[in-house]
């Protein structure tokens, strides 16, 4: 029988470097003791010396990093666990895949407890400030349920970089100095400042965000066992918050509501929108009123009324289809995928959108849900002849020379009449109200083509017919 | 009247915190204070560090900057006809208070809400100065969740994003007409539009390529909340409301609270113990639609409610019974997902394992929760339910046993 010696609880190094000179003397898993916390030499009877025809070894990285965790167990068995573990990888490195294996199901549930430990230990250590030290100075008594303070220790110097702080515990202690992180051994609970001012109203937090109406014993003890009671300040508040909590909530219900205090006399009136009943006497008031509109169903899933933008005083005026996803967040037209596509092709155009005026067929957002995504929906025609109402404002108010319709609901709408793109583009149309028309492809449907080729074709119509717009609106 | 004491005021404006039931600190950019001259961090998970008898984990330091408020929404314990005590912190006490509390290691950071003063944006001014101040002049690192007034300015609602990590507008209520008759100065509009700007703001902090890499916006995203019991809303409105509010603004949660007894209630609602199964259905049904691939219609039914007896995937499961059993050892990933008593956790294990072995049921008790749920629904292979699945009592012997909650 051999004795291995490692140098702490939880020297993982020693534990690697002497389980794999066992491994190469083949020293089997039932030959070994493991011993930790001894100081001096290694082995009691000499490091045993590699067999001679022993083949070199390597350890699965997924056996390494649960290794690394299996070490801070309590359970002195865990070493001889490692190594059994390590013994058998060795003929079958998928081993450690294996969740159903004894050995590997046993490491997982060792490693299990130990994760925990090191997150109650972040969550449940409790620093006090330590009084009259300078530069401000912080000490903290923890019990770890594991040997988990050198693993979690550095969460705390990458949380509290700037402030000094001591962690002590029964085994070990860690030390910040704003540099350095140092270990020293376990201390008694003495050692610890006994109070700290604001450990008062961290009770009356406590105590305050408690609802008493919600109860739930065990679903706190779960999460907050009661063997870390003793080091936490607001656990001793726990026995009365519960016994009181019934009573507390029966007198909630049981009061009578009392007449409203006097505040209530400053109470606002609400602002709601208002719906634009009437001709609108002005660009400013159209626009205003758009997202009050409920001419048709559509503003109820939509977040707001999209209305045009540009100079009231344009020439030359836009209309598409109805805003998109990004368009109805904004609230502005033509401000997502095929604004951009809109701009490139009214810069390549030599058209200033600034100078035009741009607005939507229809006002409001219609799409439906798929998943977490909100796909357009083409709107009907009962929904393009209820917001027509708009745009024939729109056109009174502004008086364009020219009205670009982008896309068939936008034909639709400017033209009163179904007005295929592709026999009706790249010409000036005569409207009623004395403008000219032209209608060309909405730059959406351009993102759409899949084909290379044809996408460009359609890209450079549209340019064509932003063109031959500008100049018929000069 | 003698000014409060600090501690009085936190007792009063924590008590007047404590119905909002967000308190997550997780899923933020991860930082450190390595390098910085104060402290903080955030390394993705967030931490609990205590529980209140309630159950409910404290993360964060919750609370409202002042009770005081001009709006007089009927559930709320702060609204103005409310005979409450009424307190108001300064900018100053706010800071200390979470400082000092994160130094001793009590809190992840600060969720901070208010009462309406004056109008939105002086009430959200006051607000962004507190985050302003413990991010610019003590480098705090921790995190912080700011609840945004919806009426306040974009510019105003841009700035707290660019402290905040995560930043909240509550709805309260799932359906417009409640909102209008117990909540008469709030507007649905108005949440929505704010709720809009906020994702636009995320979405173009995240946006690839932008030169000189802006600050990100919120980096833990947007959240919200919706009281469940205080207004008629069956759990399907409830549900089409989190639905659209997921896919229409990206928002990282919707959190249920159920209505509970609040101190000087009003006469518009119910007094009764908080509904706190309906609650805890609605968040497994929340799951279903976010991590198990099931649509809001599959689940619930706009009128209808969720089945308090049983959970809400075993409940579909038993309507759908045709497409059970699954073989374990075959199945793809969305099938296995929708068996009832097999999580995302253990499907991904499951899925690992079976390309080590034929799955067994041991196997499957090994890394499921229990087998009794999942029996019915299962093939291994060592294991058919055969007339199991189709059996008329199964209801009956799957069901978990009542608990009190």
């Amino acid at each position: 029988m051999r004795i291995a010696r490692l140098a702490g609880p939880t020297d993982f190094e020693g534990w690697r470097k002497t389980a794999r000179a066992l491994r190469l003397a083949g020293v089997t898993p039932g030959e070994v003791v493991w011993a930790a916390g001894g100081e001096g030499e290694l082995f009691a009877d000499g490091d045993p010396a590699p067999a001679a025809d022993a083949p070199a070894f390597t350890a699965p990285r997924a056996f390494v990093d649960l290794a690394q965790e299996v070490i801070c167990h309590r359970d002195p068995e865990r070493f001889n666990l490692l190594y059994r573990l390590l013994w058998r990888l060795q003929d079958q490195p998928a081993l450690i895949q294996d969740i159903t294996d004894p050995d590997v199901a046993r490491a997982r549930e060792m490693a299990k407890p130990v994760a925990r430990a090191s997150h109650k230990m972040k969550a449940f250590v409790r620093f006090r400030l330590l009084p009259g030290v300078e530069p401000e100075t912080y000490a903290a008594w923890f019990e770890p349920m594991h040997h988990v303070v050198e693993k979690t220790a550095p969460f705390f110097v990458r949380r509290f970089a700037g402030m000094r702080f001591s962690i002590l515990t029964p085994e070990a202690c860690a030390h910040w100095d704003g540099d350095t992180l140092r270990f020293t051994p376990g201390v008694s609970r003495d050692a610890a400042p006994a109070d700290d001012l604001l450990e008062d109203f961290w009770r009356t937090y406590y105590a305050s965000i408690f609802n008493p109406a919600r109860l739930k014993v065990k679903a706190m003890q779960a999460e907050m066992p009661k063997k870390y009671w003793r080091n936490l300040p607001e656990a001793r508040l726990i026995p009365d918050l519960i016994a009181s909590a019934a009573g507390r909530t029966a007198a909630m219900v049981a009061q009578a509501p009392t007449e409203p205090s006097r505040h209530a006399a400053k109470a606002t009136k609400p602002v709601r929108d208002v719906v634009l009943e009437g001709t609108p006497p002005s660009l400013e008031a159209l626009v205003a009123g758009v997202d009050g509109c409920r001419r048709c169903p559509l503003w109820k899933d939509a977040t707001q009324g999209v209305p045009g933008e540009g100079s009231a005083t344009a020439r030359l005026m836009f209309v598409g289809e109805q805003p998109g996803d990004q368009e109805d967040l904004a609230g502005r037209p033509f401000v997502g995928p095929a604004g951009q596509v809109f701009d490139k092709a009214l810069a390549e155009a030599g058209v200033p959108r600034e100078q035009t005026y741009v607005t939507n067929a229809v006002k409001h957002f219609k799409h439906e849900l798929r998943g977490k995504k909100r796909l357009h929906k083409t709107p009907v025609q009962s929904e393009i002849s209820a917001c027509r109402w708009w745009v024939d404002h729109e056109r009174r108010l502004i008086r364009p020379r020219v009205i670009v319709a982008l896309g068939a609901t936008a034909a639709l709408s400017v033209f009163g009449k179904a007005t295929p793109i592709a026999a009706n583009r790249g010409r000036a149309i005569q409207l009623p109200d004395q403008a000219q028309g032209v209608v060309t492809y909405h730059p959406s449907f351009l993102l759409r083509v899949p084909d290379a080729e044809a996408k460009e074709q359609g890209f450079k119509a549209l340019v064509e017919d932003l063109a031959l717009a500008w100049k018929l609106a000069a | 009247m003698a000014p409060l004491s600090l501690k009085r005021k936190l007792a009063i404006l924590s008590d007047a915190a404590k119905y909002d039931a967000s308190c997550a600190s997780s899923g933020s950019s991860g930082r450190n204070s390595l390098g910085g001259k104060g402290v903080g961090s955030t390394e993705g998970m967030g931490i609990c560090h205590a529980y209140a008898p309630d159950g409910r984990c404290i993360s964060l330091l919750k609370i409202l900057l002042t009770n005081f408020c001009i709006y007089d929404c009927a559930y709320c314990v702060n609204r103005v006809s409310s005979n409450i005590p009424r307190a108001r912190f300064t900018v100053q006490e706010v800071i200390d208070l979470t400082l000092g509390f994160y130094k001793r290691n009590y809190i992840e950071g600060l969720f901070l809400s208010s009462g309406i003063i004056r109008n939105g944006d002086y009430t959200l001014e006051e607000m962004v100065r507190v985050a302003r101040g413990l991010r610019q002049d003590h480098d705090f690192r921790g995190y912080i969740h700011l609840k945004l007034i919806p009426e306040a300015s974009p510019a105003l609602v841009l700035e707290a994003g660019l402290y905040a990590d995560r930043v909240s507008i509550n709805i309260e209520l799932p359906k417009d007409e409640s909102l209008l008759a117990l909540a008469p100065q709030k507007d649905v509009g108005v949440i929505k539009k704010a709720m809009g700007g906020v994702r636009y703001a995320i979405d173009e902090g995240r946006e690839k390529g932008r030169r000189a890499a802006p600050k990100r916006f919120a980096p833990a995203g947007q959240s919200t909340q919706l009281i469940i019991g205080a207004d008629t809303a069956s759990d399907g409105e409830i549900l089409q409301r989190s639905e659209r509010l997921y896919g229409g603004y990206g928002l990282r949660r919707v959190y249920y609270s159920a209505f509970s007894p609040i101190p000087d209630s009003s006469k518009a609602l119910p007094l009764e113990r908080p509904p706190l199964m309906r609650e805890h259905r609605l968040y497994q049904a929340d799951w279903l639609m976010r991590f198990y691939g099931f649509e809001r219609q599959e689940i619930v039914g706009e009128a209808a409610n969720l089945d308090l007896a049983i959970d809400p995937k075993l409940a579909w499961a038993l309507e759908n019974r045709g497409r059970f059993p699954i073989d374990v050892n075959r199945a793809d990933r969305e099938a296995l997902l929708r068996t009832p008593g097999l999580g995302v956790k253990t499907v991904d294990r499951l899925i690992a394992l079976r390309r080590q072995k034929a799955i067994r049921l041991e196997d499957v008790k090994r890394l499921a929760r229990g087998l009794s749920k999942v029996k019915p629904f299962i093939v291994t292979a060592d294991w058919t339910p055969g007339a199991l699945t189709d059996a008329a009592g199964l209801r009956g012997t799957v069901a978990e046993q009542p608990r009190l909650l």
